[in-house]
């Protein structure tokens, strides 16, 4: 068993569903990611997703996307990354779940790239790019190194396709919410319930099931929870409080903010 | 693998299909129509009757008498896809496209654009079978590509200027490619070179291989050796690609901008590594992390640090050579080329035209080199005016 699917067990003897938290770690530089870290875990994040830049993120919004460039121009270098990791990793036993493109780890070698990974304390990996046709030799190399593959899906994904990818899906699936890019929605759509509905139904049941892309409110959490998800992801919200609190006051307000969330979670 | 015949998406190790999930439908449907008309008798006469009308085809296979004194060797042929509607080769794919489009009941068509050639042709295609057309380009493209802009916007098509990122092609692609994400249902994704996730690679190379048939038919048999820009590789895989076994040397060109050893350049397959970017496994310019370098180019529609992935793939089983010329050459060929024979290339063709003249003393008198003119250079003249001026003043 996973740090991962610990968790999901562990909430759902409590009635409880997860709180994914997002962030990009080196935004708005690599002092602040450790802070930032501590606000989530006492807000009650119950795993926690770290943004790794990389140059093109084709599936991210402006948020996402400029707080990438920002990280990337203080010198963001996986090998940093990896440091930051280890010391969150002193600190908490909370799972750890990367999120970057696929080049990023192709260049390193999937297998070399994995084994620093999960030595530095990662459980499970989000590539918004690898698509299940790719992921031959992904998936052998996680294999091989207990790291669980999250893998995406979307609201016109097929029935038998959603069965293979989910297939393929260690830790949890993650479904994006919207047709788009990452970023703070405003409105809940009716076709993103019923992709939840339809999920959970098609879905291994023991596989649980997430929702990301534009959740901010603890509003949208009530709702997504009554449809039926598993964990809901937060991750632009984060970062535009991030955008706009000075570094005094950014581990309160994470703090809050987060509370706020996860109260939302419990059924 | 047969050369030519991408297996499950890819060329040996290269192409396939990196994308977000959400693009899987839009790709599959797209795969399975353009599979439909490439059979499709009618589509065909359609286009055939579009490109003949509206775009000039066929395009003349010109021989450069004067060029061939100056460079003193080899014969030098012009393949004149300067001649097109539009002034370069993207006419070839854009009306394939739009037809395909038009067919797919597609309301909106959005492109990205480099030099603002793809972009311009884009437009046209879409004007003249009444779909709208959106394009994406990048700021630093508008800025030195000012006329391409304008030309877009009085044929109607909006051009939106990318400011993330390097401001240059890739960073238009990765805003097209959200764009196409977010209105999957509605849009149609008009890629302007044989670059992205498979069957894009694939349906580029067959629209533009109308290039290396018509060469072959106006050569009445093959060329020694036939020369192509490269930068994501439209121009030079429709060239090279109806004579691939046929026993052409075969040479593609990249822009070196300001010299290979200075990292200001676009040379992807010169000097780039195998990873993954905008949907397809290929060669790339990036660091040890990665990350996608800044590129450099004199000419607009090569500053990008990709290639297409059946590129890469030849240049591994060494079918193609890659070869590669700086800014400064590249001025010097443009230069050349304008006075011998009074055509002005586009700064991208410049790049051929300028490997060709480097090679055809090499040769003898008896050979035959075919050149792809890939452009005309009006869009790029203010380019040209400010470089010399600056290379003058230096040189006092
Ligand atoms: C005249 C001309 N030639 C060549 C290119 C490069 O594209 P490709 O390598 O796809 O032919 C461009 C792109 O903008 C162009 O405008």
């Amino acid at each position: 068993m996973s740090k991962i699917q610990d968790k999901f067990k562990e909430l759902k003897s409590k009635n409880e569903k997860a709180l994914i938290s997002y962030i990009m770690t080196g935004f708005p530089n690599e002092n602040a990611t450790l802070s930032i870290v501590r606000g989530l875990v006492k807000g009650g994040a119950d795993i926690l997703e770290l943004g790794f830049p990389f140059s093109d993120p084709i599936a991210d919004g402006p948020v996402i996307q400029n707080a990438s460039t920002v990280s990337l121009n203080k010198g963001a270098k996986i090998e940093k990354f990896f440091k930051i990791v280890k010391k969150i990793r002193k600190e908490t036993d909370i799972p750890l779940v990367l999120m970057t493109y696929t080049n990023v780890l192709y260049t390193h070698g999937y297998s070399a790239f994995m084994l620093k990974a999960k030595s530095a304390g990662i459980d499970g990996l989000i590539l918004p790019d690898m698509s299940i046709e790719e992921s031959k030799e992904y998936l052998k190399s996680a294999k091989k190194n207990n790291l669980d593959t999250i893998f995406l899906v979307s609201p016109n994904t097929k029935n038998d396709r959603l069965k293979k990818i989910a297939k393929a899906s260690t830790g949890f699936l993650y479904l994006v919410a919207v047709f788009g890019t990452t970023g703070v929605q405003t409105k809940i759509h009716k076709y993103t319930i019923d992709a939840i509905k339809n999920a959970k139904k098609v879905v291994n049941r023991k596989l649980p099931l997430g929702i990301g892309f534009g959740v901010s409110t603890p509003v949208d959490v009530k709702k997504y929870v009554s449809a039926g998800v598993d964990a809901v992801i937060v991750g632009s919200a984060n970062l535009k409080i991030i955008e706009n609190t000075s570094s005094s006051k950014l581990q309160n307000k994470i703090t809050e903010y987060t509370k706020k969330l996860k109260r939302s979670t419990r059924i | 693998m047969k050369i030519g015949m991408p297996k499950d998406g890819r060329f040996g190790d290269f192409g396939g299909k990196y994308i977000p999930e959400t693009l899987v439908p839009a790709i599959e449907e797209l795969e399975e129509n353009y599979q439909k008309i490439k059979s499709d008798k009618s589509f065909q006469n359609e286009l055939d009757y579009y490109l003949k009308n509206y775009a000039g085809r066929p395009t003349p296979l010109y021989f450069a008498k004067n060029l061939t004194n100056f460079a003193g060797g080899a014969k030098i042929y012009l393949k004149r896809e300067d001649l097109l509607h539009g002034g370069a080769h993207k006419i070839n794919n854009t009306l394939g496209q739009a037809l395909l489009a038009k067919k797919m009941k597609k309301k909106r068509i959005i492109a990205e654009t480099g030099a603002g050639q793809h972009g311009v042709a884009t437009a046209m295609a879409c004007s003249c079978l009444g779909l709208p057309s959106e394009v994406y380009m990048g700021y630093k493209d508008t800025v030195r590509q000012q006329q391409n802009v304008f030309r877009m916007d009085l044929l109607g098509c909006k051009v939106y200027p990318v400011k993330s990122g390097s401001q240059t092609l890739k960073d238009a692609i990765n805003e097209a490619i959200r764009d196409w994400i977010t209105n999957v249902d509605t849009t149609y994704y008009l890629l302007g070179s044989a670059v992205g996730p498979h069957p894009y690679p694939v349906m580029v190379r067959d629209f533009q291989s109308i290039i290396g048939k018509e060469i072959k038919k106006q050569m009445k048999n093959v060329p020694d050796t036939v020369i192509a820009c490269v930068g994501g590789g439209s121009n030079a895989i429709g060239t090279f690609y109806p004579m691939i076994d046929d026993g052409v040397e075969m040479i593609g060109v990249e822009a070196a901008g300001k010299g290979l050893k200075t990292g200001k350049h676009s040379a992807t397959l010169n000097a780039g590594k195998k990873g993954v970017l905008h949907g397809m496994m290929t060669y790339l310019l990036q660091d040890n992390d990665g990350q996608i370098k800044e590129t450099h180019s004199i000419s607009a529609g090569l500053d990008y640090p990709g290639v297409g992935p059946e590129h890469a793939f030849l240049k591994d089983v060494g079918k193609v050579e890659y070869k590669s010329a700086t800014d400064s050459e590249v001025i010097d060929a443009f230069l050349t080329l304008t006075r011998t024979e009074g055509i002005i290339p586009a700064l991208e063709s410049a790049h051929a035209i300028s490997h060709a003249i480097k090679i055809a003393k090499t040769k003898p008198k008896s050979d035959s080199i075919v050149v792809t003119l890939s452009g005309r250079g009006d869009k790029d003249i203010d380019i040209v005016k400010q470089y010399l001026r600056k290379n003058v003043k230096n040189s006092r």
